[in-house]
């Protein structure tokens, strides 16, 4: 019964048909779904996961890079440079949670001081904004935790922290608000083509004929090109750790420091996160299995003993969790993004590494500039540009907290005591456009479960909430991905046994 | 609407209850409790299991059958409001409480003196770093004991604990009572930080391993738990190559200590103990703060919520006198501090009582394990003010002494708690 009733949430007003199918939910495919919704068409966007932004999207550095990294003329380049500029532009509307603190290369020898002069030229090149090379003494007054060999440093007003999961809902909450259709727990199996032309896609849910998919799989991305007849690429998961800090320690640091680069990647750095946390990491590791997320000791050394190099004295006793994030990395190690040369009415937005996430807004523009040329799309009269505000209780003031609870009381019933979030938000984000399913989606949406405790608390509590809206047994109620059920019914258990 | 009260009580568990029923006993006139859950009681509520009350009522009660005594009392009184349902979100060092909830709203009361009695809060697994990925079935061990006593469900059905603190102990057996395998306590001790009784009670009569010296070193799955890496630790605490197993379980339960609640503490700067990570007190519970008492599991964690309820009767004593104008600006004090073999001890202050009659009770902890022991207690000329024998002493049991006010001089302070074998 209850698998019945999650069935027929999931597929109500199922689209037979669209103009364009988005495959993959994750950051990439949230902007493009943002500006396809511009244009008056049918835009359906398919996530096989529980929840959008859960793939690359949900647990990577979360930094607005300038652009100074990628050779110039690349796509890379080109992208991240305008993703960067759309991050702050799209920002006033979309109210997802930036913060444009700067990133400084710390410079500690005669050859990272010249590999910061080539940084510098080719942030030129790319066009970045107001980057310059700044000496020891304005390095360390802006960040005076930093190690004392420091010899200079480049400094990047541009670059910013943002929380990608934020960022990617506030787009797809937008694309929703005006028309796209998602569908999560959707996984694109197949496509229907003809004669090397898509035609429409195959889905766990159903078929959905179309004229053009916009491939947004991340680290499945290969995959998805090859069944539809494209396999002139691979991706390569790469494995990055992290280990992410209490707030107490907040002011560690006050901008994005990166150590100078070395050519596999760009280091372990140490950087404020949107929240006010501070994080280190990632260490680069290529493995095999696109799915394993667990954190290893070694890896836990290896960032712990890399960040020291930028900040020697960590406060490891205020670490309160660590995670993995898997890079998707392409065999030609530049973003591919474009119509494939193999398969009509496949648009590929694929490879998508770092600075993937900064880069997110300009391939979702780019792509949805293909599609609308392609397909003869026009602009939709009565876009809505601006998503509604979400009040969060930690952040109000006395009086609009009055507000709040007097219009809903639920807004007085404060669930996790870490973050101070309210019954009022929980309940707000499961009816939400694009709505919390499960634990982990109302954390992400919320911050409930985030604090110091991690859900020890409130997660039980968040469980109730949802089950009681979403009209589910508590034991239907899941953490992330299916089955991962939390708790268990103490009759089927019984049940269960008797049987043995 | 008047929002001022004598005394307002944060928290509605054993100690604040105890300490609003006393505050108006020793002539507070208006007594504020504020609780955050839906029903007073605390901790109380989700521990079904007898072994409460022996000390203060000389009968083996359960967790709800102890606070119900007091509701009782509560009910028998007049003049102690409750807000439940809210939570005090924070506090002014001019005694300004700021509580939140569905039914009161944003309301800002003022107390003529406060105490705090917020109890304590889980470790979780964030403080402890397993490595592995982070599937659902990790849950701290009172987290599970609500879910499975007030709720009605099961956190899982092959469920291996790690920590055997108390509450781990009791959940071992609640599980097992419950249908489910419980495969293994693991502690990475070599000595148990749980009450030997429930040791005997909880593991030994159902056939429960426990590991001592052992530890989670990974957990496995990628929806929910499928396993645990479990490794012996060496005297450092690391784990020894080559000593890995796994077990298989589909639920990790955390029993690895409990820490005082001291949020709203930290807002108003009250001095901590980092022995006990709760306020520092003096013999009346009054904190560095004037005006701010605070008692039970807030304070230090307590075994037994006898010595929970006695302590919040201290506390709201002086409250209520402190608010009352009655409890002048005693000057002198003397420092009560942990000696040999000594891990901490409780009030950290002494600063007499107003008759100097009857006797004033210290809670220690010893650093280490003892067979056959003496605790004492002097002063700085060396003077023994009190000592108690004991047959065995350990880290996680807490032990009482009482002296006699009248033996004490203050001037003769510091004051030392220490434990030697005989
Ligand atoms: C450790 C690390 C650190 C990084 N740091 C940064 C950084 O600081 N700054 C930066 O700009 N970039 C960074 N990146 C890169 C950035 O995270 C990625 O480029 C970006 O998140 C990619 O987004 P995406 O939408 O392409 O992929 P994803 O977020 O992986 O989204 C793809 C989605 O497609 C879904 N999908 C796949 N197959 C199917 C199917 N068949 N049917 C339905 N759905 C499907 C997946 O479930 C997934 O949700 C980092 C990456 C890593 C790993
Ligand atoms: C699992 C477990 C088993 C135990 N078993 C036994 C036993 O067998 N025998 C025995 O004698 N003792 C036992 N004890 C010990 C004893 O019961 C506890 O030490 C005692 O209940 C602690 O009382 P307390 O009032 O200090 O804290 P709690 O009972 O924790 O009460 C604190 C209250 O404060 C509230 N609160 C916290 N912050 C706020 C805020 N900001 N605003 C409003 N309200 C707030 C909380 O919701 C809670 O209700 C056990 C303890 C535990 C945890």
């Amino acid at each position: 019964m209850t698998a019945d009733n999650r069935e027929k949430l999931a597929v109500q007003d199922w689209p037979g048909r669209a103009d364009v199918v988005i495959v993959g939910g994750g950051i990439v495919g949230c902007a493009a779904a943002m500006f396809l919704s511009r244009y008056k068409a049918t835009v359906v966007m398919v996530e096989q996961a529980t929840d959008l932004a859960m793939g690359t999207t949900k647990a990577n550095s979360g930094i607005i890079h300038a652009g100074f990294d990628a050779p110039p003329g690349s796509m890379k380049a080109r992208m991240n440079v305008r993703g960067n500029r759309l991050y702050h532009e799209l920002q006033p509307a979309l109210k997802y949670e930036v913060n444009f603190l700067g990133s400084l290369v710390v410079a500690k020898s005669d050859d990272d001081l010249k590999t910061l002069e080539g940084l510098l030229d080719r942030g030129r090149q790319n066009g970045v904004p107001d980057i310059t090379i700044i000496d020891r003494e304005r390095v360390l007054s802006r960040e005076p935790n930093l190690s004392r060999d420091v010899r200079a440093g480049l400094w990047a007003p541009t670059a910013g922290v943002i929380w990608p999961f934020g960022a990617a809902l506030a787009m797809a909450e937008n694309a929703v608000r005006n028309g796209v259709k998602v569908f999560t727990g959707c996984r694109l199996e197949g496509f229907m083509l003809d004669r090397r032309k898509i035609c429409g896609v195959r889905t766990n849910k159903g078929d959905i004929a179309c004229k053009l998919v916009i491939n947004a799989a991340g680290r499945w991305a290969d995959e998805v090109s090859r069944w539809a007849g494209d396999d002139s690429f691979s991706i390569t998961p790469r494995r990055g750790e992290y280990i992410l800090f209490d707030k107490s320690v907040g002011s560690l640091v006050n901008s994005v420091l990166f150590p100078t680069p070395t050519k596999v990647s760009k280091g372990i750095l140490v950087s404020p996160t949107v929240h006010g946390n501070i994080f280190i990491g990632p260490n680069a590791e290529n493995i095999t299995d696109k799915d394993d997320l667990s954190t290893t000791a070694p890896g836990m050394e290896e960032i712990i003993s890399g960040a020291r190099k930028l900040i020697p004295d960590l406060p490891l006793a205020a670490a309160i969790t660590q995670f993995v994030g898997l890079r998707p990395v392409a065999s030609g190690d530049d973003f591919i993004i474009g119509p494939s040369a193999l398969v009509g009415g496949l648009v590929q937005a694929a490879g998508i590494q770092s600075p993937g996430l900064a880069s997110a807004p300009a391939i979702g523009e780019l792509v949805s500039e293909i599609a609308a040329e392609r397909l003869g799309l026009v602009r939709k009269p009565g876009y809505v540009e601006e998503n509604p505000d979400r009040p969060a209780f930690a952040e109000l003031d006395s009086r609009q907290r009055q507000e709040l609870i007097a219009r809903n009381p639920l807004y007085g019933r404060i669930i996790c005591r870490c973050e101070t979030v309210s019954e009022g938000e929980i309940v707000a984000a499961i009816h939400s456009p694009v709505g919390a399913r499960t634990v982990d989606g109302v954390k992400r949406r919320t911050r409930a479960g985030m604090g110091r405790c991690q859900g020890g608390f409130c997660g039980p509590r968040v469980v109730g909430i949802l089950a009681r809206e979403l009209g589910l047994p508590l034991d239907a109620i899941v953490k992330e991905g299916p089955g991962s059920q939390l708790f268990f019914a103490r009759q089927t258990l019984r049940g269960g046994e008797s049987h043995e | 609407m008047n929002d001022f009260y004598d005394v307002v009580v944060i928290g509605g568990g054993p100690a604040g209850l105890a300490a609003a029923l006393s505050a108006r006993r020793h002539g507070a006139g208006r007594v504020l409790i504020v609780e955050r859950d839906r029903e007073l009681g605390g901790i109380l509520q989700q521990c079904i299991h007898v072994g409460f009350g022996l000390h203060r009522f000389r009968e083996e009660l359960t967790g709800p059958g102890y606070a119900n005594r007091y509701l009782r009392m509560l009910a028998d009184t007049t003049g102690i409001e409750t807000m439940i349902d809210t939570m005090v979100i924070s506090l002014t060092a001019d005694r300004q409480v700021t509580v939140v909830g569905p039914a009161v709203g944003l309301r800002t009361v003022r107390g003529g003196a406060v105490v705090l009695a917020m109890g304590c809060r889980e470790r979780t697994r964030g403080a402890i770093r397993i490595p592995g990925s982070r599937p659902a079935g990790v849950f701290t061990a009172g987290a599970a004991q609500r879910m499975v006593n007030m709720e009605g469900y099961l956190p899982g059905r092959e469920v291996v604990i790690l920590g055997s603190g108390d509450i781990g102990l009791i959940m071992a057996r609640r599980l097992t009572l419950e249908g489910c395998r419980v495969p293994a306590v693991l502690e990475i001790m070599p000595v148990s930080n749980g009450l030997t009784r429930n040791i005997v009670q909880c593991l030994d009569d159902f056939g429960i391993p426990l590991y001592l010296s052992h530890t989670v070193v990974a957990i496995r799955g990628q929806d929910r738990v499928t396993g645990v890496t479990v490794a012996r630790v060496d005297d450092a605490l690391r784990p020894v190559a080559g000593s890995q197993f796994d077990l298989a379980c589909d639920c990790l339960l955390l029993s690895v200590g409990l820490i005082p609640e001291v949020e709203l503490a930290r807002e108003v700067n009250l001095t901590l103990d980092g022995r006990t990570s709760g306020p520092v007190v003096d013999n009346r519970r009054q904190t560095s703060l004037p005006g701010f008492f605070a008692a039970g599991n807030v304070v230090h964690v307590h075994d037994l919520v006898d010595f929970v309820s006695e302590e919040g009767e201290i506390a709201g004593r002086w409250a209520a006198v402190f608010a009352a104008g009655g409890m002048g600006g005693e000057a002198r004090s003397a420092d009560v501090l942990p000696g040999e073999k000594v891990r901490s001890v409780v009030p950290q202050k002494y600063v007499g009582d107003g008759d100097h009659t009857g006797q004033c009770r210290f809670y220690l902890r010893v650093s280490q394990p003892l067979g056959r022991c003496r605790v004492t207690i002097s002063d700085r000329t060396g003077r023994r003010l009190a000592s108690k024998r004991l047959p065995v002493a350990k880290p996680s049991e807490m032990i009482e002494i009482d002296v006699q006010h009248s033996a004490i001089e203050i001037e003769k302070g510091p004051l030392t708690v220490a434990a030697e074998g005989v």
